[in-house]
């Protein structure tokens, strides 16, 4: 785990008194919303439906016990006993008091966490693998890089107005766990011809109103040049970007319209002028900030074979489980979508509990996954048990990792003022109805946005479901053939829309015609459908 | 067509309603500002107490008002998918 060194938490404990400052003039009326807004949303503090929300940076979906303890902290103290993880590897808060979040703040800071660009037309939350230092196909650890970036990004005077909000994702692993291929800027880490450690370098994917895959615009980029590399595309992207329609500003469109090979060359143009300046810290550095994520020492004869003789633990582990790097272990992944409950949210309690289980027996290290669930990643397998049987008393041992009622949804129209329609009772709703045949579906990635900016992902969803707007009342589009893995595809609209009732239907109809149509149980649902197409879907639905 | 105002409570974010003589968290105290709605938000704005100031369009239902879009109406009640902390303006399941 990455510890924050002096300037980082001086960095961060100046920005708590900023802001309590900012909070003090504003509650006296000293200065007005309208010049306060833009500070608040500087600190992740917007104002919902319902109340003021938090958005809390998890960097790199990183966290140690001690953090969640104080995320758990957090919501019980200042909102009402559960946060929400996002399709971002961050937290939210739903219920948050203008008056409070200095004080909320200032305890973020305890344990070296805030709050700060998660909003705002800057570069967000670096994200990354959820498995990063205990996946067996990984190249390397790539969260030092990302914990660079982190450091390379936060407060950068050159990018904290950017034409729009800017994300970043970094993995070690050719197996695409953190969806690069739909960022605005997507790094993976591969070994140069002489087996050396470098970065491909994906640049202008992403969702939202004008969904598209990133573009290669750099096989190999040395890592010794890496911070400067990304200078130059975040210079190239701020000079030429557009600021006249926020539609048309995010950096996928600049890409699409220069055309890939124009957009590199202006970036390698701009890096050659760059490089020359030194930008790039020491091999040291990288080297001092890697040492921090030194993987725990793993006994290497733990047993591999466990009683899996309760059929419900078998199962768990047969499906919530990865191989670990290291023999006799296993990376862990809790589920927070048990049937009928709220995708990604998790109670103060559960949080506590999963802290207390990774202190115990996982490093002291979890994860959060774009997924909305949350990973131990180093377990030894003879503790799996002991681990399933905490999980189960919480209500967090559901085992259905990648499959359809493992859906992805963000807040929608219950919370968030930017939605069309409300995507958790849909969730909900198919979980219920998907979780008994789930088994026999195998992976199944569903996925369900509540407006076109694409929060729960729904391009990327093997189903996707967008919530629009009909006159005032929810109406849902229904979307096939979307990944956000290393297959990554954009998923399209299959036809007109539906009403709540409907659009459940509609799933059930397609989900019953795949399994006429497959080839075979291990076929999946994408695979059948990149095969047929959709016109046997779309007659199943709509005759 | 009857008309509330509603905005946000600055300090905690609460959603509140115009009752005619002050602000209420519950939508059945509001009043119909209809006409007088545009009034009454260029009087309230540069207090800067209450942020998002809102006309919104409602029909009148038994022991008070059900406004007419689904926005509204979560914003009335709460989250549809946790009662537990839903207002009594409707029932969750009218939303």
């Amino acid at each position: 785990m990455y510890r924050y060194d002096e300037y980082d938490q001086a960095i961060v404990d100046a920005r708590v008194a900023e802001f309590r400052d900012q909070v003090a003039r504003r509650l006296n009326n000293e200065i007005s919303e309208e010049a306060f807004k833009p500070l608040r949303l500087m600190n992740g503090l917007y104002l919902q439906l319902h109340a003021y929300m938090l958005r809390v940076a998890i960097p790199y979906g990183t966290l140690d016990s001690r953090q969640l303890r104080m995320l758990a902290h957090i919501a019980r103290r200042y909102d009402r006993g559960y946060g929400h993880f996002t399709t971002r590897q961050n937290i939210q808060y739903n219920w948050i008091k203008l008056e409070e979040t200095p004080d909320l703040l200032a305890d973020l800071a305890s344990v070296e966490m805030h709050a700060f660009q998660t909003s705002g037309n800057c570069i967000r939350n670096i994200s990354s693998d959820q498995f990063a230092a205990a996946a067996a196909d990984e190249i390397a650890d790539p969260r030092p890089y990302a914990e660079l970036l982190r450091q390379w990004s936060t407060l950068h005077p050159e990018f904290s107005f950017l034409p729009r909000k800017f994300k970043i994702a970094v993995t070690g692993s050719a197996t695409d766990r953190a969806a690069i291929q739909l960022h605005d800027i997507g790094l993976q880490l591969v070994h140069g011809p002489g087996g050396e450690i470098g970065l491909k370098v994906l640049v202008g994917g992403g969702m939202g109103r004008t969904p598209m895959l990133a573009h290669v615009i750099r096989e190999f980029l040395p890592v010794a040049d890496y911070l400067g590399y990304m200078e130059a595309i975040l210079r190239v992207y701020n000079r030429h970007g557009r600021r006249d329609n926020i539609y048309k500003a995010r950096i996928k469109i600049l890409v699409n319209d220069l055309g890939p090979a124009e957009f590199a060359a202006q970036v390698e143009a701009e890096w050659a002028q760059l490089k020359p300046l030194g930008l790039d810290p020491p091999p040291s550095e990288l080297a001092r900030i890697a040492a921090h994520f030194a993987p725990p020492v793993l006994a290497a004869d733990a047993p591999v074979d466990i009683d899996l003789s309760n059929p419900e633990f078998a199962n768990w582990v047969a499906v919530n489980t990865h191989p670990h790097k290291v023999p006799g272990h296993a990376i862990v992944t809790i589920s927070l979508k048990a049937p009928g409950e709220i995708p990604g949210d998790a109670s103060a309690d559960q949080m506590d509990l999963i802290a207390d289980l990774a202190q115990a027996h996982a490093g002291d290290e979890i994860r959060v996954t774009h997924a909305q669930n949350l990973v131990l990643p180093h377990v030894r397998r003879d503790a799996l048990f002991t681990i399933w049987q905490a999980l189960h008393a919480a209500g967090l041992a559901t085992a259905n990792l990648d499959r359809a009622s493992d859906i992805i949804s963000c807040p929608g129209l219950d919370y968030c003022t930017l939605a069309n329609a409300r995507s958790i009772p849909i969730a909900q709703k198919l979980a219920v109805r998907l979780a008994r045949q789930e088994a026999d579906l195998g992976e199944l990635k569903i996925k369900i946005s509540g407006c076109i900016n694409g929060c729960g992902h729904h391009h990327a969803g093997h189903v996707g479901i967008l919530g629009v707007d009909r006159k005032g009342e929810e109406n849902y589009q229904l979307l096939l053939g979307g990944s956000g893995a290393e297959d990554a595809s954009l998923a399209r609209i299959l036809g007109p829309g539906f009403d709540e009732d409907g659009i459940v239907a509609a799933v059930d109809k397609v989900i019953g015609r795949y399994m006429t149509l497959r080839a075979g149980p291990d076929e999946r649902f994408l695979d059948t459908y990149r095969r047929v197409g959709a016109e046997p879907f779309k007659e199943a639905v709509y005759g | 067509m009857p008309r509330l105002l509603t905005g946000n409570r600055l300090e905690t974010g609460d959603v509140i309603w115009w009752t005619g003589d002050g602000w209420s968290l519950h939508l059945n105290d509001a009043v119909a500002v209809d006409d007088g709605g545009e009034a009454l938000i260029a009087q309230f704005s540069p207090q800067e107490r209450i942020n998002d100031l809102a006309l919104i369009d409602v029909d009148p239902a038994p022991g008070g008002w059900r406004p007419r879009t689904t926005r509204e109406r979560v914003r009335a009640v709460g989250p549809s998918v946790r009662p537990d902390f839903a207002l009594p303006s409707l029932p969750v399941d009218a939303i």
